[in-house]
């Protein structure tokens, strides 16, 4: 005979206030196999867990029931509780009767106090049917992968690495760096941001525990947590690695000009080329859709001038796939394209820049030497307007969500135009200022106080080109009265965006995104770095916008992560997964591409029929894979397929406990 | 190509040269224009000021007798094209709304008949392509601002062209020839009836268009709005007297424009019935012209 | 200035602010009073409020101060705020409802204008079609500006573009209904 016990938590008043809870333990008593019902003030304190495990000795109990909070919140605290006690921690069941009863029903105490009982009724129907389940174990390989070389990438690396874990850094451009390598000098203390960067950068080029691997792409993701097999596409840099020197000849010498990315198109880079001279590694790659030789078959002028004949035309595209026991995802962030604004000129007028166009403009090693200098016809401009939350904050034709950096960067744009140019003015639109975070208040307070840019509240509705000037439109909504600026220069704070193949990475490796294509984090408030997907973790602006400091605060957390998981040798999974039913499993393959996780395969098996050996398919379901969400048991026609601790069988008992 | 054609009350009177190029210019490009019989007045910006029933009914009994017909309806004049599309577009997403109408202009109508404007079936229907290749008398030389108005292109989603820059009639110009100038105040609204019933509010409007026109160094402004040429040209004298300026931008509606570049003749067209005297350019076009032939 | 006590202003404002909802299917509360609207007006410069701050008045409550204002007489209807928003306010629509409310309650802050759309729709009423000659002539002289705009009429005459007698639609009969079905069913024409 099955005896389970109930135990019926109040929640302080939480759950007591609408139900009563004695009654519902009274009630309880009555339920078919219960041989011990009880209620007490807060089950999940000490008192609470020690009631429990008397009961377990006292009474022989060999099922528990408790009914009280989600069991997202104490299922784990219970489950320790009554293995403590004994029993093996499935043969628990929780009935939620506060999300589910007491909060939502706080005004009629006799209906919630009936649907507590009846919540606790399907729980014990469905505990008598529960099994034992044990957790196994999978080993966990010993090495990282890092995706993205941004400084949330490079920082992730350097921990996991200093923690002595091997650690290989995937970046897809030539160079790692990402968007802070761009930036002149960074809020809210204005130091230079290649002086903090550049340091790093070589730290982890040189640390023994990294691996970095450049100029390429992440192809195939299979595996789970403990056990990625990733195949990694090295793309042909056309220079052997080895041989060169780095001296820089080539692109000298290199005749074919393309726009460089680097410096947002303001100034030119050759087909064979290292994005920045601080690239690291500090060695070219040819961008063979540009480059004469590959598109002419006649050139060569880079191989006929390198000193150490690194110049191979005939490299190809390399596959690797290697074993990594966690990743962590660090591609970093997009720029919105602010062409979609008509009212702003469409994209078409040259002097109105981004944000990232003026960090080129202000960087010593830009297009203008760290002059500021409009991209049209060079002069040095006077008036110069910032305007804020552009494709941000605008639902219409933009994003609705704030992008977090543009208001300091744009202080420190304003601050810094308002040092480098004398008797320059500067306007800055904006609709909110948002500067919570240390030092950045009185930073912005410094933008406006003593450095006098002018702050006018109010989104600019239109930007057109009068003469050599730009004619701005708003509304100072302070004062209520339209405005206008004659400007030499405008530059849009534009929002950030994810990056464009950041839905595809997520579907490559199996997490989540949302609807902006930001990464998704299992919790917003209290798992920010971990995803859905055990083992795959985030750092950096790919789970939204954010500045350096929460960057890299996010990279070292994402690190310790996987240093945690990284120091154990193995460990144990979920047992609360599908299993098939071989004897039924027809052999359809429906659920194959039901599995979000992959995790079901088809297998032959032999088996004698009437004296006859057949073999026939069946599916298997692979136990590191799956995630037991459930999907294929709904897939799977033959109901071959189950869900441990959800069977049908459990689940039917539930609802004729609830309906017969 | 067959349409019905509501040429709006503005086209029998103040307009009528936009009636009578749209015509001849159908006409020669092989479009066939069907008036609606008995068409009544749309009501125009004062029904929608007053009344928004009144606003939708009044568009709705033209659109019902071309339904029909089975005839979607050009609609030169852009204000006439907005009450127009406002209504199509209300009855076609409502249900309640259809009925509402029928009742009250007591026949039929479904949203089924769309509301087109004529830039946008001459360009997009009949496409550029057709019209330039009966181009003889280009518009060589000529630099035209192009001048939508507010009420053409909006609102968006709904339009036929781009809200902030569109693009059709200067495409159109380049295909009769002509220079479509850049500029900025293409879809900024010139006052509408405020020059009659505000003329200091109005009157400044018009000066920054007409302005901004000059300075973006146009010859002419072509225009698909008979509110809009009223308020470009015939109060041009009255907004330079008032603002001390000296424009002598002539405005041509962009069928007239069509016309003399098929090589119709100017009077037929219209061009002489305007204000700020037109024929001028004309006359400079036809004789560059000329002299083109002869070199 | 006059303080404004909220809570009173909210509480008087609400079955209006409710009607002006309901009327222009746009609820106050979404704009976020970025002022684009106002930046891009044609015609703000000569309004004595921005339309920004109409939508505040409406978001406060002070219906009065937003139906007595000049604004809602002197917009031009473009259309350019409500294309710009980018909350998808769509404040020519309110414009527009605030227009008619205020005509219903009395509150005609441009007595001109709104005498100018009246004359137009008589004439609609009674002929069909509008006749411009007639519009203009009876405007000014209502208008106490008899000969403004006077001069044009002669050379209007004469290129054709004005005729000195109304035309009436045959089936002028079912304009005429269609007025009144409008106002039988609550329209104020
Ligand atoms: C104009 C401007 C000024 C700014 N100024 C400041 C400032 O002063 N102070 C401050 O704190 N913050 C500033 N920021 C914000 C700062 O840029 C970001 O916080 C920071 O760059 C985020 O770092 P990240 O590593 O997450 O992303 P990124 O810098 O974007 O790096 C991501 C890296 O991943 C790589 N990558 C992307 N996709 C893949 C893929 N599929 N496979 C492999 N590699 C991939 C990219 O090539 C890149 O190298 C500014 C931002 C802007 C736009
Ligand atoms: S010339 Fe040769 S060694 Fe020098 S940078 Fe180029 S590839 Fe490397
Ligand atoms: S950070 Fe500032 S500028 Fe950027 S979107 Fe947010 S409010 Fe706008
Ligand atoms: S543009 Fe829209 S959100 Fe901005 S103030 Fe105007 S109505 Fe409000
Ligand atoms: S519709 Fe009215 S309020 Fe809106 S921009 Fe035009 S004139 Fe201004």
């Amino acid at each position: 005979m099955k005896r389970v016990g109930v135990f019926i938590c109040h929640c302080g008043s939480n759950i007591a206030a609408a139900v009563d809870c004695e009654k519902v333990a009274e009630n309880a008593k009555s339920f078919p196999g219960v041989a011990f019902s009880t209620d007490y003030k807060y089950m999940c304190a000490e008192p609470g867990q020690d009631l429990i495990k008397k009961a377990i000795k006292e009474h022989k109990l060999d099922r528990i029931v408790v009914a009280s909070c989600s069991p997202r919140m104490h299922e784990p605290t219970f489950r320790r509780c009554i293995e403590s006690g004994g029993l093996n921690p499935y043969l628990l069941e929780m009935a939620n009767i506060r999300e589910h009863c007491s909060w939502v029903h706080p005004d009629d105490k006799e209906r919630a106090t009936f649907k507590a009982t009846e919540l606790v009724r399907m729980a014990v129907a469905k505990v008598l049917k529960n099994e034992p389940l044990d957790k196994s174990t999978i080993p966990i390989t010993k090495r990282a992968l890092v995706i993205g070389g941004g400084i949330a990438g490079i920082q992730a690396a350097l921990d996991i690495a200093n923690a002595g874990h091997i650690v290989d850094v995937v970046e897809k451009e030539p160079s790692i760096g990402g968007r802070m390598a761009q930036i002149d000098k960074t809020f809210p203390t204005l130091d230079c941001s290649a002086c903090i960067l550049t340091p790093k950068m070589v730290e982890v080029a040189n640390h023994p525990n990294v691996n970095l691997i450049t100029y390429s792409e992440i192809e195939k993701v299979e595996g789970y947590v403990g056990n990625f097999d990733v195949t990694i596409r090295k793309k042909a840099r056309s220079v052997d690695m080895k041989a060169c020197t780095g001296c820089g000849t080539c692109y000298q010498k290199c005749p074919s000009k393309v726009p460089s990315e680097f410096e947002m198109e303001m100034m030119d880079r050759k087909a064979i080329y290292t994005p920045f001279p601080q690239a690291i590694p500090n060695k070219p790659v040819i961008d063979r859709e540009n480059c004469r030789y590959f598109k002419t078959g006649k050139c060569g002028v880079c191989q006929k001038v390198c000193p150490t004949n690194a110049v191979d035309f005939t490299q190809e595209d390399e596959l690797v796939t290697e074993r990594y026991g966690a990743i962590v995802v660090a591609t970093g962030f997009d720029l919105f394209d602010e062409s979609v604004y008509g009212e702003y000129g469409y994209g078409k007028y040259k002097d109105v820049i981004t944000g990232l166009h003026f960090e080129r403009l202000i960087n010593a090693s830009g297009p203008t030497m760290g002059k500021i200098k409009r991209p049209s016809d060079g002069k040095i401009p006077k008036n110069v307007v910032f305007i804020k939350c552009v494709g941000s904050r605008d639902e219409v034709k933009g994003k609705a969500y704030c992008s977090k950096t543009c208001c300091m960067y744009t202080a420190k744009h304003a601050t810094l135009v308002r040092e480098k140019i004398k008797d320059s003015n500067v306007y800055v639109f904006y609709m909110d200022v948002r500067t919570p975070g240390k030092g950045y208040d009185e930073f912005y307070t410094r933008t406006t106080d003593q450095f006098g840019a002018k702050y006018i509240r109010g989104r600019v509705s239109k930007i057109y080109e009068k003469g050599d000037k730009l004619i701005v439109r708003g509304e100072d909504t302070l004062l209520g009265r339209p405005v206008e600026v004659e400007a030499d220069m405008v530059v849009l704070a534009t929002a950030m965006v994810a990056k464009s193949d950041a839905a595809k990475l997520a579907q490559m490796i199996g997490f989540s995104y949302d609807q902006n294509h930001f990464y998704t984090e299992a919790h917003p408030k209290l798992a920010p770095v971990e995803t859905h997907t055990a083992g795959v973790y985030l750092a950096g602006a790919c789970q939204g916008p954010k500045d350096i400091p929460d960057s890299v605060a996010q990279a070292s957390a994402a690190a310790v992560k996987v240093c945690g998981l990284l120091s154990k040798e193995e460990m144990p999974t979920e047992p609360i997964i599908s299993a098939v039913d071989e004897a039924i499993c027809a052999g359809c393959g429906m659920c194959v591409p039901v599995c979000p996780y992959k995790a079901i395969d088809m297998k032959v098996i032999q088996e004698r029929v009437h004296g006859k050996t057949i073999s026939r398919k069946v599916a298997t379901v692979n136990s590191g894979l799956c995630q037991g969400c459930g999907a294929c048991t709904v897939a799977c026609r033959s109901a071959a397929l189950n869900l441990k601790h959800f069977t049908n069988e459990q689940i039917l008992a539930e609802v004729d406990a609830l309906c017969l | 190509m067959k349409y019905a054609y509501y040429p709006g009350c503005s086209l029998s009177s103040t307009g009528i040269e936009y009636d009578m190029s749209t015509k001849k210019v159908a006409k020669s490009l092989g479009i066939e224009l069907w008036e609606i019989p008995e068409w009544n007045c749309c009501g125009a910006s004062s029904a929608h000021l007053t009344d928004h029933l009144l606003a939708l009914a009044l568009p709705a009994r033209n659109l019902a007798i071309a339904e029909a017909e089975g005839l979607d309806v050009a609609i030169p004049c852009a204000a006439c094209y907005a009450r127009c599309k406002a209504t199509e577009v209300e009855v076609k997403n409502s249900q309640e709304m259809k009925k509402t109408i029928s009742e009250v202009i007591e026949r039929e109508y479904a949203g089924k008949t769309q509301a087109r404007a004529l830039l946008d079936v001459f360009v997009n229907d009949l496409g550029l392509d057709s019209i330039s290749a009966l181009v003889n008398k280009p518009l060589k030389d000529i630099k035209v601002a192009s001048y939508y108005g507010c009420l053409l292109v909006r609102p968006p989603r709904l339009g036929f062209d781009d809200p902030e820059d569109p693009q059709s009639m200067d495409q159109l110009i380049k295909a009769l020839g002509g220079t479509p100038v850049e500029w900025a105040f293409k879809t900024e609204c010139c006052g509408a009836a405020h020059a009659t019933t505000k003329s200091d509010v109005g009157f400044s409007m018009i000066e920054k268009i007409l302005t901004a026109a000059k300075e973006a160094g146009a010859d002419c402004i072509a225009t698909a709005c008979p509110l809009c040429m009223n308020n470009l040209d015939m109060r041009q004298s009255q907004v330079e007297a008032k603002f001390g300026k000296n424009y002598g931008l002539p405005v041509f509606y962009f069928t007239q424009l069509i016309g003399l570049a098929l090589g119709l003749n100017p009077e037929e067209l219209g061009v002489n019935k305007h204000f700020v005297n037109a024929l001028g350019l004309v006359k400079k076009l036809l004789e560059a012209e000329g002299r083109r032939d002869t070199a | 200035m006059e303080r404004i006590e909220l809570t009173a202003a909210l509480a008087q404002g609400q079955e209006l602010l409710a009607e002006v909802t309901r009327e222009s299917g746009v609820r106050a509360s979404k704009c976020y009073q970025c002022g684009k609207c106002s930046a891009g007006c044609p015609v703000a410069f000569a309004m004595d409020k921005t339309p920004r701050e109409i939508m505040r008045l409406l978001q406060l409550g002070l219906m009065d101060e937003a139906l007595q204002s000049h604004t809602i007489w002197l917009c031009a209807c473009c259309d350019t705020c409500s294309t710009r928003c980018p909350r998808e306010v769509d404040i020519a629509r309110v414009m527009e409802t605030l227009r008619i409310i205020a005509k219903k309650k009395g509150y005609v802050a441009e007595k001109k204008m709104d005498l100018f759309h009246d004359l137009f729709l008589k004439s609609v009423e009674k002929h069909g079609r509008v006749h411009e000659m007639g519009l203009i002539l009876g405007f000014n002289i209502s208008g106490m500006q008899p000969l403004k705009d006077a001069h044009f009429g002669p050379s209007m005459l004469l290129k054709g573009k004005l005729s000195p007698l109304p035309h009436t639609i045959k089936d002028n009969g079912e304009v005429k209904k269609i007025f009144a079905n409008v106002r039988k069913r609550g329209g104020k024409v």
